[in-house]
């Protein structure tokens, strides 16, 4: 029977939603299932964690040591604790990113980051070269050690009477290395981007930050997220966590309306699949209109006038 | 101190990509390549940090073959001081990368190393975390933001919710986002001087390393294309559309 560890992204407080995304991937390895949260405080956590459909075990590791969550640490735990297993997974999040390389290096094992597809137990897909090359890859790892894009995998829905065990982990390993000092975290007053059903993106078109308003105004509307391209988050139009890209966020949402970005590869590789694409421009030539569902070639801020005042356009 | 900077050669970021005819990889003769833009600004981050008497000496390492002296020679214009080559024919994939640089960084002990936090061709994001582990050194991932401070150095990660500030106890490992600078052009006098700066080429197997790539390719194909779509002529039409054909709101 194959033996997966499932480490979980979480806050303390909150399991993050792209667990249940990740889980979907996990099961589709086909094996026993067994989570590890490693945290400060995270009762919530656990008790969330027990309604994750198909799970044996529950692995804790609370202690103050663990209260961020930090590489240097929960690398070494990790990597401990991923020697009676066949794979390792978490999400391709900037939490599993930087945790995952570090224990897989310390495994001597390489690792297969942002998988959007499982063909097999030994075989999987991923992008590379900013979404425009799918590659299939095999691995002979005895621990593979994967990320999973939580966008490829649909989300597993959470069980209500089910009971899984509880294990304490004693282990503490101290943090020698780094320390945290702090976090500035955007308060979450719309969607996650990374789980929202509607994205309204803005790009360098909206040319200042008090444009850039007339898209939060919109997605608000529509109760959707912000998204923003490159170009307007080094513009200081949005914030870091707003950017989709290769490098940022990647998205897939039921609708992605994107307005005055032109669409360079690297933002479209953050993007593209989306189910519908909405491209807003006054450029009839930009790149984004290759990928665009529905494409309006008009002045933006005429549009973003026009459905201001226009009262059928709302929804929710 | 003295700060090792790593820099890949891949193709140039604007370049659309061809694919080998029997789907083994994608074909790179013959197109423009550049250094990782990651890694341009890994250097930038390096040099700065030397203009400001934080640093004494900067050190770009590339992997790859012969061809990779260029990208060196980019960086050694950028203000490097010297560069090493490990010289390989094999594909180096992220973990062989990190015991390579971990090999140098233990001949070069610098205080800092400093990497692009992915390459923009395989776009793994792994090697710096790796090094870092290999080394049990401190890491700080995705950073916008280097402070040093005597025994340690402050960061600002880029994470998905906002921001994260750490302390890094030195030596550590960096690896650069794309807002921790603005890489600089390069001068022709820069590049003129570049040609007499050191390059050091050490063959890879030297080091005596399983650097065999451990993930096999078995196949590269381009992602299914998007029907093409439709040209709406106003905000009208286009959430009626929305509405009643794509029913997405």
């Amino acid at each position: 029977m194959m033996k997966i560890l499932f480490l979980m992204e979480h806050d303390n407080k909150v399991l993050n939603s792209t667990n249940y995304h990740t889980l979907t991937a996990a099961q589709a390895l086909g094996g026993e299932i067994e989570v590890v949260i490693i945290g400060f405080r995270c009762e919530a956590v656990v008790h969330a964690a027990q309604r994750l459909p198909g799970i044996k075990k529950i692995f804790v590791a609370d202690a103050k040591e663990y209260a961020h969550q930090l590489a240097e640490n929960s690398a070494e735990l990790i990597a401990r604790l991923a020697r009676e297993y066949h794979f390792v997974l978490t999400s391709a999040s900037t939490f599993g990113k930087n945790c995952l390389p570090r224990a897989a290096a310390l495994l001597d094992k390489a690792p297969v980051t942002d998988v959007v597809n499982i063909i097999s137990t030994d075989t999987f897909e991923r992008y590379s070269y900013a979404g425009n090359a799918l590659e299939r890859l095999s691995t002979k790892e005895t621990i593979k050690l994967l990320t999973i894009r939580t966008t490829a995998f649909a989300a597993a829905l959470p069980v209500a009477n089910q009971t899984v065990a509880v294990e304490k982990i004693d282990t503490i390993i101290p943090n020698t290395l780094s320390q945290f000092i702090s976090q500035t975290l955007t308060p979450a007053v719309r969607p996650e981007l990374t789980t929202a059903r509607i994205i309204v993106a803005g790009g360098r078109g909206l040319k200042t930050a008090e444009n850039f308003k007339l898209i939060e105004k919109l997605a608000d509307r529509l109760g959707a997220a912000v998204g923003a391209s490159r170009a307007a988050v080094d513009a200081g139009f949005a914030s870091n966590d707003c950017q989709v890209g290769q490098t940022g966020k990647i998205v897939a949402p039921d609708l992605y309306i994107a307005i005055g970005i032109s669409g360079a590869i690297q933002h479209l590789a953050g993007m593209k699949d989306s189910k519908v694409i909405v491209a807003i421009n006054e450029d009839p030539d930009a790149p984004i209109f290759s990928v665009a569902d529905y494409g309006l070639v008009a002045d933006l801020f005429n549009v973003l006038m026009e459905i201001e005042n226009s009262k059928d356009i709302a929804c929710n | 101190m003295k700060i090792l900077v790593t820099v890949k050669r891949v193709m140039d970021y604007a370049v659309p990509i061809r694919l080998k005819e029997d789907y083994s990889g994608v074909d790179t003769a013959h197109v423009k390549m550049s250094m990782n833009p990651f890694d341009e600004i890994a250097v930038e981050e390096a040099v700065r940090l030397k203009e400001h008497g934080i640093a004494q000496e900067v050190v770009a390492i590339s992997i790859g073959m012969l061809e990779c002296q260029d990208t060196l020679r980019t960086a050694l214009a950028m203000g490097a001081d010297r560069a090493i080559l490990v010289e390989s024919a094999l594909e180096i994939q992220p973990l062989a990368a990190a015991k390579i640089l971990k090999v140098l960084a233990l001949r070069e002990s610098p205080q800092l190393i400093i990497l692009g936090k992915q390459a923009i061709d395989s776009d793994h994001n792994q090697t710096g975390q790796m090094l870092a582990g290999l080394l049990n050194w401190s890491q700080g991932t995705f950073v916008s933001k280097v402070l040093v401070e005597k025994e340690k150095v402050e960061v600002i990660r880029e994470i998905d919710g906002g921001l994260e500030t750490l302390a890094l106890q030195l030596p550590a490992v960096i690896t650069a986002d794309l807002r921790l600078n603005k890489p600089r052009y390069l001068s022709l006098p820069h590049i003129m001087q570049a040609k007499q700066k050191p390059l050091q080429i050490i063959p890879a197997e030297e080091f005596q390393l399983d650097l065999q790539p451990r993930l096999q390719r078995i196949k590269v194909t381009t992602p299914q294309k998007k029907r093409a779509g439709i040209k709406v002529v106003n905000i009208k039409e286009l959430w009626a559309r929305l509405k009643n054909e794509a029913r997405v709101l």
